[in-house]
């Protein structure tokens, strides 16, 4: 099909405001008479709280109140569970343990919340904070994956036997049968460790009862406004119409703002409606790393099973995932993880016994990735040491195991975060590896660059790495697209906006359809006022789903405007067309209408409409796929290495990707340059570092790592277009493409730098410090 | 993230500034670019009562000739130093030490007092000062004293300077002829604090053999940290790649006293050190041969 709008270069309309600081974000929201919010969080991981005193802290002038968990009364409650296991999967353990509030008896994570100050100002509520005495009785901490499942371990929720919050098997064909046929195993121990998101925003929320109204008005920085409208009025015993959120611009979701509910969206709304003000509070960066979410921890077992020519013949996997204090997002990450640990490769048989276990950390749900660079991670890893072991070429080793072309739709027989088992709808993963090797121009590197610049000495190395990603899955999304009087086309979806560019790339479908401009396209996202349903912003998804709806509700106004045009125009539908805003006859230029005399004429004044339509010029349609769409794509990178100070240098970058037809290939560009900067983060830089009272000892950006400008090399971005089968654009998610293969490639990329040090690499992220223990240290 | 509660004066002159250190002692802080003064104040690390902001006087931000080396107002910003004649000129340890630190927002904004006061052992000025044997004039309201940096630095955080004084500016003498220097570090990010580093300087005789050397690290210790065992080895003698490796080892091995964090590990440390100090060794000789 070709475009003229969908897949251009267009320039993000919503770029002038925010580069020039004329967006609202939430942070911008000041209304008069209100209140700011401080938390007193605690200080230890794992503490009884023996007495909590606020009495100075309620004296300081300018503090409206302190409130402890015994203060909400009956207001208080655990949050939702927010997706619980596939009721498909059989034998599943799973307690579904969810944060609060307030905490009443026992912290189970450093940075809970015990107290909460509203004061006139922030200023004033945290010197407040500074005023509150809790006594507490601490506890030992639970920080280690593999320990704390051992029989007389400190329990995180006492109400259970051990620190189990989930265990499962998935197994596809039989592992040991095609063990016994192989002529290599291998068996390889990771530890993969956490990250943070570190959104340039951290997270922030207004709320605004208006009692006259009996209506409750909340910004929020969520990836998730729809949910949250629903999931308030339930708490709070609203009907949704009492409800309206809003999430403006937001900068940067990257997962853990679609966790719902945090405890300050649960705090807030009960002090609006308590104190009947405005109350504010904005997550300073040193919270964001005690109470927002993260991800990554895993200790894996990875054994593989090869043909001396290097085929694949089965991977069996032990997974431990730590959830951190509770599991309020279930198990969508380590099913991510599982549903990418074949990679693209064609694996009959496949065991992955998981267990999910309950630490003293901060809470896990999805970061950008989700559970699948973990899966690519132990896979590409795993085929790189088959690789020498075997004496192959890692690359024909990756030719003779993809998945072919003309097995698609594949079926992984994985039951992943969508609950079904994991078809791979279309791919063609063969020419866009060769198109990857071609690029950074591989055989020209390790013939005639590496050992040149070896005999300089200088140790640099190429990695070059396949990836899948599962995107685009369900439930469903919706958007409203209408034609104003004006000749203007306003729509609403309900996903939020983090960065991703909906109001340019589903503007451009809208474009496409109605044969207006691109910028006459005016798109909220994020406001529950403008459109009822909907699910949100995660799992790459919004480009498939919403922009599906998108396309749904235009092409439906499209017929609209068509059955009116041809009436008034008397001319058959099938000879009119769409085109700078007016409907035209074709073959006569000059016979037209616009969109706004049309839209005008489709909700008249007076007189009767007639029976069976509706007025206007507008539609609201949904998208929900059976199953997602599988994104591929392979990314290298050229490094040098100083084996004296450990100091890596990433000298070229490219990646090629395949997401189908793309809406626009700046943002999907874009996208791969975000993604790949955290994924060079999580490959070197990024650890949090707890200690083994479950401390964070570096819960700031001085001593957290995330890659700046300066760190990053300059990406080179390709593109294959395979599109997807069942959805109507053919498209396939991005968004958390780019951060995916990175650790593996960067792996790859280390060993194949240093070949005299004998390096196996099996940790990411991997720091200078570590390095160097590698290389010169013999292991315990 | 707000800070606690203080009481802000900015003072026009340095008198001012003196009677307001003389009548708040302990209670006040000076604050110069505040890059470090003002994060710690909003993590509530410090809760100053008083804060004498410095930044309104004008005639603390000179660099100037002085005995054939350079003397620099203690709120010189370091942007302004990277870029001034005089010092690349008569203090090229200094001008290239410049682009080292921190981030060029952070250059910007902070100052050489600044960061020679707050005497964080991992700041380069504060190594790069000491090997250079830069002195320090120092004001209270009784008078004015010139203090050496061997003496100026006492240990973690902390100066020789008492609550009433002020730093106001920094003497860096000429470098000696037939001298080579270099300033090596490895930082994470480059902009980061280094997890090891060090200045070097070495003078050479007419017959180049050594006649004097530094060796002066950071991130080594609760200050700048020499080597004065590792500088024994190289004086006297024409300096050799074997003098250089075991000038080195000596360092890193018995002079330095790194510690552990997050980051890096002391041993870790000692190891950088040892390659760092072989690395500028390298180059501080090869310049005072007159290499460049």
């Amino acid at each position: 099909m070709t475009y003229k709008v969908i897949g251009k270069r267009v320039k993000r309309v919503e770029d002038p405001r925010l580069l020039t600081g004329g967006a609202l974000f939430v942070g911008d929201v000041n209304l008069p008479n209100m209140l700011h919010a401080a938390f007193f969080r605690s200080d230890y991981a794992h503490a009884k709280i023996k007495s909590i005193d606020t009495s100075l802290a309620k004296e300081i002038p300018g503090v409206v109140g302190v409130y402890t968990a015994e203060d909400m009364g009956e207001a208080w409650e655990p949050g939702p569970p927010l997706v619980s296991p596939p009721p498909t999967l059989e034998g599943v353990v799973f307690n579904s343990r969810r944060q609060v509030p307030l905490v009443k008896d026992k912290v189970k994570h450093a940075g809970e919340i015990i107290a909460v100050v509203v004061a006139e100002s922030r200023y004033i509520a945290e010197d407040a904070v500074e005023e509150i005495y809790v006594d507490y009785e601490p506890l030992p901490a639970v920080t280690d994956l593999e320990k704390c499942l051992e029989p007389g371990h400190p329990l995180v929720h006492d109400d259970l036997d051990s620190n189990l919050a989930a265990y499962l098997v998935q197994n596809k064909g039989d592992y040991e049968a095609a063990k016994k046929e192989a002529d290599l195993v291998l068996k390889r121990k990771f530890k993969l460790d956490r990250g943070a998101a570190v959104a340039m925003e951290n997270r922030g929320i207004v709320v605004d009862w208006d009692q006259k109204n009996q209506h409750l008005m909340i910004w929020d920085t969520t990836q998730s406004p729809i949910p949250i409208r629903n999931g308030m009025a339930a708490r709070l015993g609203l009907r949704t119409h009492q409800v309206r959120v809003v999430a403006p611009f937001v900068g940067g979701g990257f997962g853990p703002k679609i966790m719902m509910f945090y405890a300050e969206e649960m705090v807030l709304p009960w002090l609006t409606m308590k104190l009947n003000r405005p109350v504010k509070w904005i997550e300073d960066r040193k919270e964001n790393f005690y109470a927002t979410t993260q991800e990554r921890e895993q200790v894996q077992e990875v054994e593989m099973a090869l043909s001396k020519e290097g085929r694949i013949l089965g991977i069996k996997q032990k997974i431990i995932h730590d959830t951190g204090a509770f599991d309020p997002y279930g198990l969508t990450t380590p099913l991510n993880t599982q549903s990418h640990s074949m990679g693209g490769y064609d694996v009959q048989n496949y065991n992955s016994e998981l267990f999910v276990v309950f630490t003293n950390k901060i809470i896990v749900t999805p970061v950008r990735g989700a559970g699948r660079p973990q899966g690519i991670y132990v896979v590409e890893r795993m085929l790189d040491i088959a690789s020498k072991e075997l004496k192959l070429d890692p690359r024909d080793v990756r030719r003779l195991n993809f998945i072919p072309k003309d097995a698609f739709p594949y079926n992984h027989e994985i039951i992943d975060q969508a609950f079904v088992e994991l078809v791979l709808d279309s791919g063609n993963y063969l020419p866009a590896y060769e198109k990857a090797l071609e690029k950074i121009e591989y055989d020209k590197f390790v013939q005639e660059e590496q050992p040149r610049l070896r005999a300089e000495g200088k140790y640099v190395g190429i990695g070059v790495v396949p990836f899948i990603e599962t995107t685009g899955v369900g439930p469903y999304e919706g958007a409203r697209v209408a034609v104003e009087p004006s000749g203007k086309i306003s729509a609403a979806t309900g996903v939020g906006t983090q960065g991703q560019s909906h109001m340019t790339s589903f503007a451009q479908i809208i474009a496409e359809e109605l044969g207006v401009e691109v910028e006459d396209v005016s798109l909220v996202s994020g406001d529950t006022a403008e459109i009822h349903w909907g699910t949100g912003t995660f799992a790459s998804r919004g480009a498939v789903v919403a922009g599906n709806a998108v396309l749904a509700a235009a092409s439906d106004v499209r017929k609209k405007v068509l059955k009116l045009a041809s009436k008034i125009l008397e001319t058959p539908e099938d000879e009119l067309e769409l085109e700078g805003g007016l409907v035209r006859v074709a073959d006569i230029p000059e016979k037209s209408i616009s969109l706004g005399e049309l839209a005008v004429l489709a909700n008249p004044f007076r007189g009767a409409v007639e029976p069976g339509t509706e007025p206007g010029l507008e539609s609201t349609k949904y998208f929900g796929p059976a199953y997602g769409a599988t994104a591929f794509g392979v990314h290298g990178m050229i490094l040098e290495v100083d084996p004296e100070t450990m100091m890596i240098k990433i000298h070229k970058y490219i990646a090629v990707e395949d997401c189908g037809t793309m809406l626009n290939p700046l943002v999907v560009e874009g996208q791969i340059h975000g993604g790949v900067s955290m994924g060079i983060g999580n490959a070197y830089y990024e650890k949090l570092h707890y200690d083994e009272n479950a401390q964070l000892l570096n819960a700031s950006l001085a001593d957290y790592l995330i890659p700046t400008s300066a760190e990053m090399p300059h990406i080179e971005v390709y593109h294959e277009n395979t599109p997807a089968p069942n959805n109507k654009l053919g498209t396939k998610g991005v968004g958390e493409a780019g951060a995916i293969p990175v650790p593996a490639a960067f792996a790859q990329a280390l060993e194949n730098a240093l070949p005299d040090f004998n390096l196996e690499i099996t940790e990411t992220p991997l720091s200078p410090n570590r390095l160097y223990e590698l290389l010169y240290k013999s292991e315990e | 993230m707000k800070p606690a509660p203080f009481k802000y004066y900015a003072p026009q002159s340095v008198p001012e500034v003196l009677d307001l250190l003389n009548e708040y002692g302990y209670d006040a802080k000076v604050l110069a670019g505040g890059q470090s003064l003002v994060p710690m104040m909003n993590f509530r690390l410090v809760q100053p009562a008083v804060i004498v902001d410095i930044n309104k006087i004008p005639e603390l931000s000179y660099i100037e000739p002085h005995d054939k080396g350079v003397r620099l107002g203690a709120m010189v910003r370091h942007s302004q130093a990277e870029k001034d004649p005089l010092i690349k000129e008569h203090a090229p340890l200094i001008h290239e030490t410049m682009p080292q630190i921190a981030t060029v927002q952070i250059r910007n904004r902070g100052t050489i007092g600044g960061s020679l006061a707050h005497a964080d052992s991992s700041a380069e000025l504060v190594v790069v000062t000491t090997a250079l044997d830069a002195k320090f004039k120092i004001q209270n309201q009784k008078g004015e004293r010139l203090v050496p940096a061997a003496e100026f630095f006492v240990g973690l955080l902390t100066t020789s300077m008492e609550s009433e004084d002020l730093l106001v500016e920094v003497q860096i003498p000429p470098m000696p002829a037939h001298s080579g220097w270099s300033l090596k570090e490895v930082a994470r990010r480059p902009h980061d604090f280094a997890l090891m580093g060090v200045a070097v300087i070495l003078t050479l005789n007419k017959k180049d053999r050594c006649t004097e050397a530094r060796m002066v690290y950071l991130s080594a210790g609760d200050g700048p940290i020499s080597a004065p065992e590792a500088a024994k080895l190289l004086i006297g003698n024409e300096i050799t790649p074997e003098l250089i490796t075991a000038a080195a080892e000596k360092a890193a091995a018995d002079e330095i006293d790194p510690g552990s964090d997050i980051h890096a590990t002391a041993e870790f440390r000692r190891h950088l050190a040892n390659v760092l100090t072989r690395r500028a060794l390298e180059e501080a000789l090869q310049r005072a041969k007159g290499g460049n």
